[in-house]
């Protein structure tokens, strides 16, 4: 236990220090929400009963979570082992596991202050009233959040290079956190964008931090919700378990 | 005679057609410095990664600690300290946070003011790491192979791409290092490296071992001594391993003829001549 905190305090300071991922993984959902907020914030979201803040809050939850959690942890992975670094710690008798869990901690702890500051700057700047389910709020997250490290993790198997590591990464989430709904309604997509969106864990969890923070339910009357990003999280599991390489991609 | 910290027999180790090892055997006492030494590509690197537990083998036995590096017990890292051949660190920690991180992974690690001074980078002790120089980059990757306490410690081309300065500062790493009676297995392609840090080296070509000993005795196979001079406008080359004889005579005639011997050199071999007689392929 006491190596796995070591562990995490190093992944911490590793994380803070470095500024571009700090800056683009943590800060720039936050830049995004206030953006829109102040664009459609005040806007009624016929569909859904609510006003535009609101709604956005949990697409930005869910942007956040896309951000830190899946897009953060694989490039920072992918950097680790084309680097050396993840065959270097391989010969030192720090257990693997220890290693990647103190990883995927790290990034939930950061999620988990993400998400803090996006839910008082929505209480603050746009009036939106603070959640009521709180446990249900940091189950959900938690939950979703080790799903997308999983997936993650998974991800990093894909990835050929360091230098492409960035490329790869934003070309997958960025997309899906715009047809999964994060910046705005994906009621007036086509068909087409909807089928695909319909597939995506990030639509799911969204959906589920709509029912928690617009709604006031709770997580355990969302089971189909819960369900599906929970099966992208074992599926990501299992892959990650398959994929994930400890030693630079050769050639 | 205690048992070998590392052992090594009838080492095998193909990739796909290639045949990286072709039969490897040595072994390397406690406390000793072994040399590897070769040209790139003759199996210094696939040698020690699997004495690592980073590669399989596909024939042979090996033990380092006792112990099969491919089945290592849970301890087995503990007692090893690893430098790879290219230095991978986290960039912005500074040299005693590196160190203090890692040191976290080891039982009885050694103390992080103590790592800094043996790697000399005490000026360094508060410097990211991005803002380090190849050779400072190198001594820290030094520092974090040594700072678990390690009984073995590997080094893969510890200086290779240095300065001369570098190296000789690297240098005074390792030997302070053997002055700990820590057992290392060196990797290099610089003679001159491994004889001046090794106790015994051995010469690695095309995977196979073609010679060992101790440095000293490795210049026993020396080519023969050069004496050039120039006679009526082209040069004159003399090889033997009597040079004093041949010299004498050589003057002598010259004195008798009242000849001078214009451009006379005598040049023994360089180690750098003795390894690559050593190292060159049949032709």
């Amino acid at each position: 236990m006491s190596l796995f905190l070591h562990q995490l305090r190093g992944e911490q300071r590793l994380y803070w220090r470095s500024r571009e991922l700090a800056f683009f993984t943590f800060l720039f959902p936050v830049l995004i929400f206030i953006l829109l907020g102040s664009v459609y914030g005040d806007d009624k979201i016929k569909s859904e009963g609510v006003k535009g803040s609101a709604y956005l809050l949990a697409g930005i939850l869910g942007y956040g979570i896309a951000s830190t959690a899946f897009a953060g942890l694989a490039i920072v992975l992918v950097l680790r082992r084309e680097s050396g670094i993840l065959k270097r710690l391989r010969a030192t008798p720090l257990p693997p596991p220890v290693y990647l869990a103190a990883a995927i901690v790290s990034t939930v702890f950061v999620y988990a202050i993400e998400a803090a500051a996006l839910i008082l700057l929505a209480r603050v700047l746009f009036d939106v009233h603070l959640p009521t389910e709180w446990f249900s709020l940091i189950l959900a997250l938690l939950l979703g959040s080790l799903a997308f490290a999983a997936l993650g993790i998974a991800l990093t198997g894909f990835i050929r290079s360091g230098e492409g590591s960035s490329a790869v990464v934003n070309a997958i989430y960025l997309p899906t956190s715009f047809l999964s709904g994060s910046f705005w309604s994906p009621h007036a997509y086509p068909r087409f964008l909807e089928v695909i969106a319909d597939i995506l864990p990030l639509t799911y969890f969204i959906r589920l931090m709509r029912d928690i923070v617009l709604r006031n339910e709770t997580i355990w009357s969302n089971w189909s919700e819960v369900a599906v990003v929970a099966a992208w999280g074992i599926g990501g599991l299992l892959l990650a378990i398959r994929a994930f390489k400890w030693e630079p991609r050769e050639g | 005679m205690s048992a070998p910290a590392v052992s090594v027999a009838g080492l095998h180790k193909s990739y796909g057609s290639y045949e990286a090892l072709r039969g490897i055997d040595f072994d390397i006492a406690a406390g000793e410095v072994f040399g590897l030494l070769g040209p790139n590509g003759a199996g210094k690197t696939t040698t020690v990664e699997i004495l690592e537990g980073y590669r399989s083998r596909d024939a042979g036995v090996v033990s380092v600690l006792g112990e099969d590096p491919q089945r290592p017990g849970l301890d087995w890292r503990q007692r090893i300290g690893v430098v790879l051949q290219s230095s991978a660190m986290y960039q912005n920690l500074t040299v005693a946070e590196s160190l203090a991180l890692f040191a976290g992974y080891y039982r009885q690690p050694l103390e992080v003011e103590r790592v800094i001074e043996l790697v000399g980078l005490q000026e360094k002790r508060n410097a990211r790491v991005r803002t380090l120089s190849g050779g400072q980059k190198r001594r820290l990757d030094l520092g974090l192979g040594l700072i678990g306490d390690p009984e073995v410690l590997f080094l893969d081309e510890p200086t290779t791409g240095f300065d001369p300065a570098a190296r000789r500062a690297a240098w005074e790493v390792i030997r302070s290092l053997r002055s700990l009676g820590k057992t290392i297995l060196l990797t290099t392609h610089y003679l001159d490296e491994a004889e001046s840090l090794s106790d015994r080296v051995a010469v690695l070509r095309e995977g196979r071992i073609v010679a060992l000993g101790r440095p000293a005795e490795l210049s026993g196979t020396a080519p023969a001594t050069e004496i050039r001079y120039r006679r009526d406008g082209g040069d004159v080359v003399v090889s033997t391993h009597e040079p004093t004889r041949v010299l004498h005579e050589l003057t002598g005639e010259a004195l008798a003829d009242g000849r001078e011997l214009e451009g006379l050199s005598v040049r023994r071999p360089s180690l750098e001549e003795i390894y690559l007689s050593l190292t060159e392929g049949e032709e």
